[in-house]
């Protein structure tokens, strides 16, 4: 199935792909294509944006209309192509760092609007292209090259934010379930309005390293035990709570999407129909 | 034939401008002096079927202006100082990967947030080297609000044609005006569109030249699959680490500027002789230049004007030679002393160089420029 999905619907002259070995963004990317596949989406009207960082080099890997912007910018630029051209299929791939902190503003705000845009973010938990300095969801305590004596921000919950910023669909998968990271993209591109879904992924060059989580294989065991259903997540201490992440839809719901509104107004101001 | 003319605000005159030169897509975030641009876009875009989006910052409105374009659109935004300042890094963007766009710049009073209603002329070297890096930039400026039209519709035509993102360096004064414009003849203004690439998409390769140095970006969603980064990039589009292909790249962004006959702007009163003295102005204060250069001259003074409509590229051959028949070359601009800067290195030593200016808020009224048009002729007669 992978190698047919390559062909289908990577640049293969693009490819081998930069990621280090054992990072788990690979795995994240085949999960969006899979997903694409099985809506089997025209390429020709589909865009891929991404912003600055390790993930962020996917959408040149992709056989696709594929945007590469400036650092946290990708919502931006995407926006405009969305809005734009409504019939487009517009896909953000992106980072924590990216998402969350240089581009946190354009999250919340393209969650606010709820434009049908979905972003998938790739989420290691580290800065991994510029070597592995803490993010905004580092997990306290642990190390980055920038907080060598251990992390004393608290850690962003992306899917928190985007959801609490007005997006309709937020669900959060990691790379050692691809099955169901694929099918909360399969459901997040279905749906009208800004949906994120948020992959946990694995850096073992940096952030692994960094933080004694031993081989890529060790990174995958530890993502296993550490997604939790939130039942299962509600029941734990505190401190077992800091070594879990939840997993799973957190919203599924509809709201009025910017870009067909935005039709309304035109059809409106031009004589279409009647002022409401 | 017959005309039709309306009293017009600056600000109006610039969307009135866009909207005639196809602008379809206006994304902006609100900042005086420049918020009745986004205003009118937003009123009137819908009407033509075109769209308006207020972002969240400047940086996010360059970005969705970009977005809009590399999707087909005809985009613009606008700000001012500070919010110029925020655009800059998109502004780069666009260069590097040619993507056309308008920024409109409506000056006010700086550094930092300044004095907001007032007005300067503090951007224009920021407009020419506002982000990092070393591509060309170009940049116009009008002194009237009818100018403030057909240099809009100018500024798009330039973006399309060149690939490339084009600045309108407006200044406060203009911006707020109202003067009367025939619209009749403005609506006569040409509109450019950029080149289609008309063969397979097997066969195309989006960052492929044309003998204009500019390549044909075609609008996503047709068909035509690509890359597009601000990485340094080959003919595909994707990035690549060569320094020879960083060279040849760079270059070529320089020279399909170069290239443009059409680039050099600028307008020459009373310098068909020697003079004793040239002002040379731009923006709402050539206004004041004009007044005290007709004034001199009523008075048997030899003075010409000259005039920089495209601040950058500078239309560096027209002043050389215009400067080699003054005696001496007066600068007049709202700042502290910028696109002199420019008039020094254009003329080198060969001209005598006189500045006046005020960065501070202030106009610079036709009897300041007066006194010192008597001032440097003066010196002139004595030395």
């Amino acid at each position: 199935m992978s190698s047919e999905l390559v062909t289908k619907y990577f640049r293969e002259d693009r490819l081998p792909h930069i990621w280090c070995p054992g990072c788990g963004h690979g795995i994240a990317t085949r999960a969006v294509m899979e997903a694409i596949d099985r809506l089997g989406w025209d390429k020709n009207n589909t865009c891929i944006v991404s912003g600055i960082g390790c993930s962020s080099r996917a959408p040149g890997y992709l056989d696709f209309n594929t945007l590469h912007t400036t650092h946290g910018r990708a919502l931006a630029f995407a926006t405009g192509i969305k809005l734009a051209k409504p019939h487009l299929h517009v896909i953000v791939l992106t980072g924590d760092g990216d998402t969350s902190a240089i581009g946190g503003n354009h999250l919340i705000h393209a969650a606010r609007r709820n434009i049908d845009i979905t972003t998938v973010v790739f989420n290691n938990n580290t800065y991994g292209m510029t070597g592995g300095q803490y993010s905004p969801t580092t997990p306290f305590h642990d190390k980055g090259t920038t907080a060598p004596y251990g992390n004393i921000d608290q850690p962003f919950d992306i899917c928190n934010l985007a959801q609490a910023a007005g997006a309709t669909y937020v669900a959060r998968s990691t790379v050692f379930h691809p099955k169901q990271l694929s099918q909360m993209v399969e459901k997040a591109l279905q749906k009208k309005g800004f949906s994120l879904v948020e992959a946990i992924s694995s850096c073992p060059t940096y952030y692994g390293r960094k933080n004694k989580k031993g081989t890529a294989v060790d990174m995958m065991n530890f993502l296993k035990y550490r997604a939790v259903s939130q039942s299962k997540f509600d029941a734990l201490s505190p401190e077992e709570q800091a070594e879990h992440v939840v997993t799973g839809e957190f919203m599924n719901r509809t709201a009025p999407e910017y870009t067909e509104s935005y039709q309304k107004i035109i059809d409106l101001v031009q004589g279409r129909e009647e002022s409401k | 034939m017959e005309t039709e003319t309306k009293l017009m605000q600056g600000n109006e005159a610039c969307v009135a401008g866009a909207l005639h030169a196809g602008m379809r897509f206006f994304a902006g975030y609100p900042i005086t002096p420049s918020t009745e641009i986004a205003e009118l876009s937003a009123l009137h875009l819908p009407k033509f079927g075109g769209k308006f989006i207020q972002m969240e910052d400047e940086l996010a409105s360059m970005a969705a202006a970009i977005g809009a374009s590399i999707a087909g659109e005809k985009t613009m935004t606008a700000t001012s100082g500070p919010g110029f300042s925020l655009k800059q890094e998109n502004l780069g963007y666009a260069a590097m990967a040619e993507i056309p766009c308008v920024i409109v710049n409506v000056q006010r009073c700086g550094p930092s947030t300044g004095l907001p209603t007032s007005p300067a002329q503090g951007d224009v070297m920021q407009a020419r080297w506002g982000t990092h890096g070393d591509h060309p930039m170009i940049v116009l400026t009008p002194s009237s609000v009818s100018e403030t039209f057909s240099l809009t519709v100018q500024a798009f035509n330039l973006a399309e044609q060149y690939m490339t993102p084009v600045i309108l360096l407006m200044d406060e004064v203009v911006g707020h005006m109202r003067e009367k414009v025939n619209i009749k003849e403005l609506s006569q203004l040409p509109q450019i569109n950029r080149r289609r690439f008309e063969g397979q998409a097997d066969d195309y390769y989006a960052y492929r030249p044309d003998q204009s140095l500019t390549p044909a970006l075609m609008p996503f969603g047709e068909g035509y699959r690509y890359h597009i980064t601000g990485l340094y990039h080959d003919e595909t589009g994707f990035p690549t680490n060569s320094t020879d292909n960083a060279r040849a790249q760079l270059k070529r962004l320089h020279q399909k500027l170069e290239l443009g006959d059409n680039l050099a702007m600028y307008e020459e009163v009373e310098m068909e002789k020697e003079v004793d003295l040239m002002i040379l102005s731009y923006g709402s204060t050539y206004r004041s230049a004009r007044k005290a250069a007709r004034k001199a001259r009523k008075e048997g003074k030899s003075v010409g004007e000259f005039r920089v409509i495209s601040l950058w590229p500078s239309p560096e051959l027209a002043i050389r030679e215009a400067a080699k028949k003054a005696k001496a070359v007066l600068v007049v601009e709202m700042n502290e002393g910028q696109y002199v800067q420019e008039v020094e290195r254009i003329v080198k030593s060969k001209s005598e160089i006189h500045f006046l200016g005020n960065g501070a808020g202030e106009l610079i009224n036709p009897e300041e420029v007066y006194e010192k048009i008597l001032e440097v002729l003066t010196c002139q007669a004595n030395s």
